[in-house]
Formats: C-alpha cells, sequence, structure tokens
C-alpha cells in the first residue's frame, strides 16, 4: 500500500489533471470550431459553471472526510478551490474581454446596475483573497484568523448559486439543482457541527495544514 | 369551415419560387464576389478597424444585403424551449415534430373562420424570398432568407371584421411530440400576439421555409411568424391557432416575466433588458459586436406605426 504522502501525491495529480480537463476541452474546441454558433456565449458559460461545480467539490471535502473518516481528503480542497477560482477568473475575463472587449463603462454600469453580475463579482471578490492565502506561509501567518477569512467561501457559492439563478430566463431547474447540492453541503456542516458541540469528547487533531471548518 | 382536399403536397411549387429567386440571387452574387476580389484587400483593412454595422436602411427592405447567417448556425443555434431550452436542444429533439397532417384553426374576429390543412391554407399564395435580419432578446442576431407569404394575404382569406383588432397566435401543445413542455417552464402552448396593423405589415410574413428548402422542425416548421422589427420571441413557431380579437391577447413572455418582455417587444438600444444591455448585439458568425439599431433596422419601414406611443413604457 503507498503510504500517505505517496496517496496524497496521486490524488492531487489526479484533480489537478481533472481540473485541466474542461479547460482542454475548451481550447480543443476553440481550435476546431466545435464551441457551436455562439463560442464567446459558450465559453462564458461553460467557465462559469465549472466555477460552480469546483467550488461544491471543495466543500464536499470536509464532509466527506468527516463522516467517512478519509482524514487524507484534506489536501484537496486547497487543489479544488484554486481551480475553481481559476475557472472563475477565465469566466471574468471572458466577460471583460469577449463580451465588453473591456469597454470599462459599460462594465461599470453592469456591475452596479444588474443584479445577477453584482452577485457575480461580489462572489470573485470573495474567492480572491481565499486563493491569496491559500500558501502555507499565509496558513501559517494568519493563524486563526485564517479559519475565519475562509469562510467566506461559504458566500461565494452562495452568490455563485444566485448569480446563475438570476441569470436564467426562465428555466430554474439547473440553478435550483446547484442551490440544493449547496444546501446539502452547509447543513452537513451545521449537523456536523452540533453533533461536535453536543459530544463531551474532544475534536481530532486537525491533519495537515488546513483546518475543519473551510 | 372545414377545407379539406386529399391533393398530393405542393410543396415543390415553394421549392420551384425559390429556386427561380436563388439564380438572380446567385447571379447577383457571383457578380458581388468578382467586385470583391478586386477590393478584397481594401475591404479586409476596414473590417480591422471599424466593427461591423448593419445600414441604417436597407435599398430592400425585403432582402437586406447583409451577409446570410450559415444555415449551420441557423438550424443548429436555437431558441425552442417545447424541444429544450439549451440552444442545441431543439436541433437534437425536433424530430419527434410530425408536421403533416398540420391544420390550423383561424377564428374569431372574422367572418369565414375554420380549421384548414396546411397545404390548402397556403396553395393560393406563392412563396416570396425575405432575407431579413433576426434580433434576438438576448443580444444575437443572425440574417435568414425566409421563404413565406405575407401575412396580410394570408388573413385577408377569411375576412376579418371591423372588431379585429389584435391577432393571438398558438404554437401546438403536445408534449408527446414536443419534451420541453414535459416541464412547466413556460405557461404552455406558447402564444404570441400582433396588434392588427402590424400583422397586416408587408414585412410580417408567415414562413413555410428558409435557405430554399421547407422549414426545418427547430425552426418552426411546418408554419411560423416573422415579424423582423421585433425580438425574435414575438415570431411564434408551430403554429396551430390564429385569432382576430378586439382586446389585446396574453403572450407568453409577457405573462413569464412581465418586467422583461413587454407585448410590443420592438428592438430598441434605448430599452434595456433589465438584466443587460440591448445596445448592441453579437451577429453569428462575427466576433465584434454591433450596434442594434431602432426597430432592428426597419424604422424607415414601421416606425410611423408607434407614432405618439411611449416606447419606453410600451417596450
Amino acid at each position: 500500500m503507498a503510504s500517505s504522502t505517496e496517496r496524497i501525491r496521486r490524488l492531487h495529480g489526479a484533480a489537478v489533471v481533472i481540473g485541466a480537463l474542461p479547460l482542454a476541452w475548451l481550447a480543443w474546441g476553440a481550435g476546431t470550431d466545435g464551441l457551436g454558433a455562439n463560442p464567446v456565449e459558450r465559453v462564458t458559460h461553460v467557465t462559469g459553471e465549472w466555477t460552480l461545480r469546483f467550488l461544491l467539490l471543495t466543500l464536499a471535502v470536509t464532509p466527506l472526510r468527516r463522516l467517512a473518516g478519509w482524514p487524507w481528503l484534506a489536501p484537496l480542497r486547497r487543489t479544488l478551490g484554486l481551480t475553481a477560482f481559476g475557472y472563475a477568473c477565465l469566466h471574468y475575463l471572458t466577460y471583460l474581454g469577449l463580451d465588453h472587449f473591456f469597454d470599462w463603462d459599460s462594465i461599470v454600469e453592469d456591475v452596479l446596475e444588474r443584479r445577477f453580475v453584482t452577485a457575480g463579482f461580489a462572489a470573485l471578490l470573495c474567492l480572491a483573497p481565499l486563493a491569496a492565502t491559500s500558501t502555507r506561509a499565509m496558513v501559517r501567518r494568519l493563524g486563526r484568523r485564517w479559519k475565519v477569512l475562509h469562510r467566506l467561501v461559504y458566500v461565494a457559492a452562495t452568490l455563485g448559486v444566485v448569480h446563475f439563478l438570476w441569470l436564467v430566463k426562465a428555466d430554474r431547474l439547473e440553478p435550483f439543482a446547484y442551490g440544493a447540492i449547496l444546501g446539502l453541503l452547509l447543513g452537513a456542516r451545521v449537523w456536523l457541527w452540533r453533533t461536535r458541540a453536543l459530544s463531551p469528547r474532544s475534536e481530532p487533531k486537525a491533519t495537515g495544514v488546513l483546518t475543519d471548518e473551510a | 369551415m372545414l377545407i379539406r382536399h386529399a391533393e398530393a403536397i405542393r410543396a415543390s411549387e415553394i421549392t420551384d419560387q425559390s429556386l427561380v429567386l436563388r439564380r438572380r440571387e446567385i447571379l447577383r452574387c457571383a457578380g458581388m464576389t468578382a467586385a470583391s476580389a478586386l477590393l478584397g484587400p481594401l475591404a479586409c483593412r476596414a473590417d480591422a478597424d471599424d466593427p461591423p454595422s448593419s445600414p441604417l436602411a436597407d435599398a430592400n427592405p425585403f432582402r437586406t444585403e447583409e451577409e446570410p447567417t450559415s444555415f449551420e448556425d441557423a438550424t443548429r443555434y436555437n431558441n425552442f424551449y417545447e424541444f429544450g431550452t439549451d440552444k442545441e436542444d431543439p436541433s437534437r429533439n425536433a424530430g419527434s415534430l410530425r408536421t403533416r397532417p398540420w391544420a390550423v384553426k383561424i377564428g374569431g374576429e372574422v367572418a369565414r373562420p375554420g380549421v384548414v390543412d396546411w397545404d390548402d391554407l397556403l396553395r393560393p399564395h406563392t412563396a416570396q424570398e425575405r432575407i431579413y435580419r433576426l434580433r434576438c432578446v438576448e443580444a444575437w442576431s443572425m440574417v435568414i432568407p425566409w421563404l413565406g407569404i405575407p401575412l396580410a394575404d394570408i388573413l385577408g382569406r377569411f375576412e376579418p371584421t371591423s372588431n379585429a383588432k389584435y391577432v393571438a397566435f398558438k404554437t401546438l401543445l403536445d408534449p408527446e411530440q414536443m419534451p420541453g413542455q414535459r416541464r412547466s417552464v413556460l405557461d404552455w402552448p406558447y402564444v404570441e400576439g400582433l396588434r392588427i396593423d402590424e400583422a397586416v405589415h408587408p414585412l410580417t410574413i408567415l414562413a413555410t421555409g428558409m435557405y430554399g428548402r421547407a422549414l426545418p422542425n427547430q425552426n418552426g416548421a411546418p408554419l411560423r411568424l416573422v415579424v423582423p422589427w421585433k425580438y425574435g420571441f414575438k415570431s411564434i413557431k408551430s403554429i396551430v391557432e390564429i385569432n382576430l380579437t378586439r382586446t389585446q391577447p396574453k403572450t407568453s413572455w409577457n405573462t413569464s416575466a412581465p418586467r422583461e418582455y413587454g407585448f410590443y417587444s420592438n428592438v430598441n438600444p434605448e430599452v434595456d433588458h433589465p438584466r443587460w444591455s440591448q445596445k448592441r448585439e453579437r451577429r453569428i458568425g462575427e466576433f465584434v459586436k454591433r450596434k442594434t439599431l431602432p426597430f432592428n433596422g426597419y424604422a424607415v419601414q414601421v416606425a410611423h406605426l408607434y407614432d405618439g406611443m411611449d416606447l419606453r413604457r410600451h417596450f
């Protein structure tokens, strides 16, 4: 059986490869004229969807790790979270460059006046400090405050779902599905907190650099 | 009145006519190709500097000189929620629609109401080719060569009464054939409406074909409305019922989101959709966005219909 560091390394590698697949698929499509009649819209949708999916996967790590008793999953959160942030950046760059051609007047108007854009932009602003403080050095430096700061991911994911919900014209099935999964993942945390609070046993020592809550 | 004849479908007549029309087009295109070969380098340089734009007025509003969208894009990128809400869904799912036999019920404020078979409805008319811009409310656009008949010519045969102030249209309701109707994304069946003067305007047609052939199912076969100065959702597809009414009929998107979609829904760059700007549009097949024109470039022909109306209020 592989050592725990070996297992983490492999897991990490797999997460990076999986994280790159949607981007590779987009690049392939762009190179082969395979992004349909409206390629800019396709790139916007695909990068937005994968931002949400990777955010939800990030949020699934902690409940899964605690409920299944797989402490070695923990380092996956940073990889998945940074992947989500990467897609969020691509999503935002597509919007800025390919949708608005860096026309800042119309972008500012959009962000201020259209609530789905406001929500999406706010979500990106929530994710940026999390990505910036994702290094081991920052985790050590911020200590207890790191944990508090990284609770912003709950806000970011909620804003992401709201952004999706507010932009669809009539078919709310997909945003509701993402919302339901997010609700489940947040609910699992509440449940874990409550059972831990009620339990007289002391909590197990945190494994690795990342803490339980985020 | 029930008119049903067992005669063979004369769709060939439509095709013939289109070929005649396209032959002229082909000749004209050949001339333009020769000219553009000479002007090519110049034209390319101009393209790089300026975003493309539509002419403020067409020399012939029935046949814009603008480059038609590719047939592939026009038939694979569709909003037809009866077959799913993704753009590619209609082309994937619309095969289940049976377009023959197809009857259209015409009623309301007409002297001669009835249920008419598709062939009988169209037989007295000759399909005309109309090359129109199509501007979707989602800020993308296409140029489509339709084959169709002025709606006024068809309505005239049923003798609208003086009480007919509006025309209401209805799409087929059949979740068996239209899988998108199994979920209540909209209040099915899809309904649309026009004021009578809009309905009988020479630009308004009932289309039966596009690109010189029969309408593909995903584009609204066998019979759809085309109103080129309004957002695309006004141009209702797969019509089974036309009613002339005294009062303004309900329309599906207005019912779904009244703040976002008005009854008129004329293309208007000055009135934004609450969630996005309508000032520009992405022409499918182009990268840089174009400026959206009032009434989608048909202002000369239709702006007078709305004289004295506040178009911000009547959006």
